[in-house]
């Protein structure tokens, strides 16, 4: 072997030969948190997904301003129009977190670097549901500046028409919408199909449950207690009392809870390839 | 060091890995030789906890990789270059690495200079990089904490001549600072060039495993002679079969016990060596051609 001209031997690529290893600490989840935040936004894709948060909520902010009627010029109307594209830029962004480490096979860095597939995917949850709040408060604001704006443009008094507890039932509709998406992609593991999956739940499935419950009347009255997606959006026009909640609280488990836990068991034992 | 003890892995009915027992030991570099759909990648994987193994099992510096507290601080690895996000920079994913790590940022930009990434390649997105270059970036990003034991697949994969002299020294560097290398390749000559310890895998079992030297040493002798007929006569009557070939005689005796032979014979040698991987290349072609893809279905390399 001739002699080594590369810069090996004069940086520390191998000090192990010096001592004894020391005793390493564990990664600490705040570390894990955020080098995966960081990996939300630390590609063209992932930035652009992100900003089409705000993107979206100018462009529906504008869109009330010029086509809604003078009288429509409320908070309550701007909140309305951007909580739309939130329900489904949030639970893309939340599948997309799962399904790039499989699509982009990531996963196979991700997971030598943290053997413990939970933590990576528990710290992925904590991250879309901060993204999740954080883009929703930012989206209301876009909204508050709309309503400013838009009530001057039209001569109307600015009206905020809305309570923290109808910002709260925003909240928790968006929360389990993105929910909803990280269950579709940890269950998928698969970005195409996780997205299509979210749309076919969000789209699909409330067209054919209105179409059965127009038909069949025991479908009808049985309805709130197995959709999901019905109690779901039914949180975005709040008034929530104890029938409600115990009828979300059963959809909840069957449709998000279960399949969550079915796919979290999955991904922690499948082969990482 | 890397400990592998009757490690197997079934899909189904095929065994992928078949009962895999080896070493690699510290200062040392230890190639992983065999053909595509040999089982070498799944045995690797099982090593980092990607993938469970079916019996056995695989333990790096006495603990079960799953049991490192901050596994890239004592293991790199390096699976599969082209594994990462086409949309990311080189310099952003070894700061993944750095950050996930916990390793000063400074570590980064040594690291790019150890691969030979100049700044502006770092900053590209790696779907512009060639296969050399994802290597590179793959490599700095196992280094990059400053691990004890190596583990890469195919490294030199995608590497020019040039690359192949450089990873050769970096490694060879590495090994004798006290680090336990493992590489894998489907390249004899690869490995031929780089490793110390050769461990030989087809089918999911290991065919041969020893010491680079051993491994050749047992390939036998070529000797060449004023009057070959009578040292070929010589070498049979000293228990040796010895063939003709085209570069001269081959036989499996040491070049030592030949070179006797031929003393005793009183024959005069023109040239006498050791016949440098010929039998390991004959194992390998021969595991090559038995095991060449109809046989692999059911492993996805």
């Amino acid at each position: 072997m001739s002699t080594a001209t590369i810069p090996v031997t004069t940086t520390d690529v191998g000090q192990h030969a010096r001592a004894a290893r020391p005793t390493y600490a564990p990664i600490p989840m705040r570390t894990i948190m955020g080098v995966e935040l960081r990996k939300m936004f630390n590609t063209r894709s992932g930035f652009w997904l992100m900003a089409s948060v705000v993107i979206l909520a100018v462009i529906a902010t504008g869109a009330v301003i010029l086509f809604a009627p003078d009288a429509d010029i409320t908070y309550d109307s701007f909140a309305g129009a951007i909580g739309i594209p939130m329900t489904i830029v949030l639970p893309i962004i939340a599948a997309l977190s799962i399904t790039s480490e499989w699509s982009q096979r990531t996963g196979l860095t991700t997971f030598t670097m943290v053997p413990s597939r939970s933590r990576v995917v528990l710290a992925k949850l904590l991250d879309t549901v901060l993204v999740g709040i954080v883009s929703i408060l930012v989206a209301l604001a876009v909204g508050a500046v709309g309503n400013v704006v838009g009530s001057q443009l039209a001569g109307v008094p600015t009206t905020w028409d809305m309570t923290v507890t109808e910002v709260l039932y925003i909240l928790a509709g968006n929360g389990l919408g993105l929910l909803m998406g990280f269950t579709l992609g940890v269950l998928f593991r698969n970005s195409a199909a996780a997205i299509v999956g979210y749309f076919v739940y969000a789209m699909v499935l409330p067209t054919l449950s209105a179409l059965l419950a127009g038909a069949q009347g025991w479908y009808a009255d049985a309805q709130p207690w197995v959709d999901f997606q019905w109690n779901q959006t039914g949180l975005f026009d709040g008034g929530y009392g104890p029938t409600e909640w115990a009828q979300l609280l059963v959809t909840g488990t069957i449709w998000l809870l279960l399949p969550l836990a079915f796919g979290l068991w999955r991904v922690l034992r499948s082969e990482v390839k | 060091m890397i400990t592998i003890s009757h490690l197997t892995k079934t899909y189904g009915g095929f065994r992928a890995v078949d009962d895999v027992a080896f070493t690699a030991q510290p200062g040392r570099v230890t190639g992983f030789l065999g053909p595509n759909g040999a089982g070498k990648s799944t045995t690797m994987r099982i090593m980092v906890g990607l993938t469970p193994a079916t019996t056995g099992e695989a333990t790096i510096l006495g603990r079960h990789f799953s049991e490192l507290p901050n596994p890239g601080r004592e293991v790199g690895v390096l699976l599969d270059a082209s594994a990462q996000h086409a949309g990311r920079t080189g310099r952003e994913i070894l700061t993944l690495a750095q950050r996930t790590m916990r390793m000063p940022k400074s570590r980064v930009d040594e690291m790019l200079e150890v691969v030979s990434l100049t700044d502006e390649e770092a900053g590209r997105r790696v779907r512009d990089y060639s296969l050399g270059m994802r290597q590179r970036l793959g490599i700095a990003a196992a280094l990059i904490g400053n691990p004890e034991v190596l583990i890469l697949d195919e490294p030199a994969n995608g590497l020019d001549p040039a690359g192949i002299r450089w990873m050769r020294d970096l490694l060879r560097g590495y090994a004798d600072q006290g680090g336990t290398v493992l590489l894998s390749s489907h390249l004899l000559h690869e490995i031929e060039v780089i490793a110390d310890d050769i461990v030989v895998i087809g089918q999911g079992r290991v065919v041969a495993q020893g010491t680079k030297h051993e491994l050749l040493e047992a390939a036998g002798t070529y000797v060449r002679a004023t009057d070959p007929a009578r040292l070929a006569a010589a070498l049979v009557a000293a228990g040796h079969p010895a063939e003709q070939s085209q570069q001269g005689l081959r036989t499996d005796a040491s070049t030592d016990q030949v070179g006797e032979v031929a003393l005793a014979a009183g024959i005069a040698l023109r040239e006498l060596r050791p016949a440098d991987g010929a039998g390991l290349e004959e194992m390998f072609l021969a595991l090559t051609s038995d095991t060449q893809r109809e046989d692999t279905q059911g492993e996805a390399a």
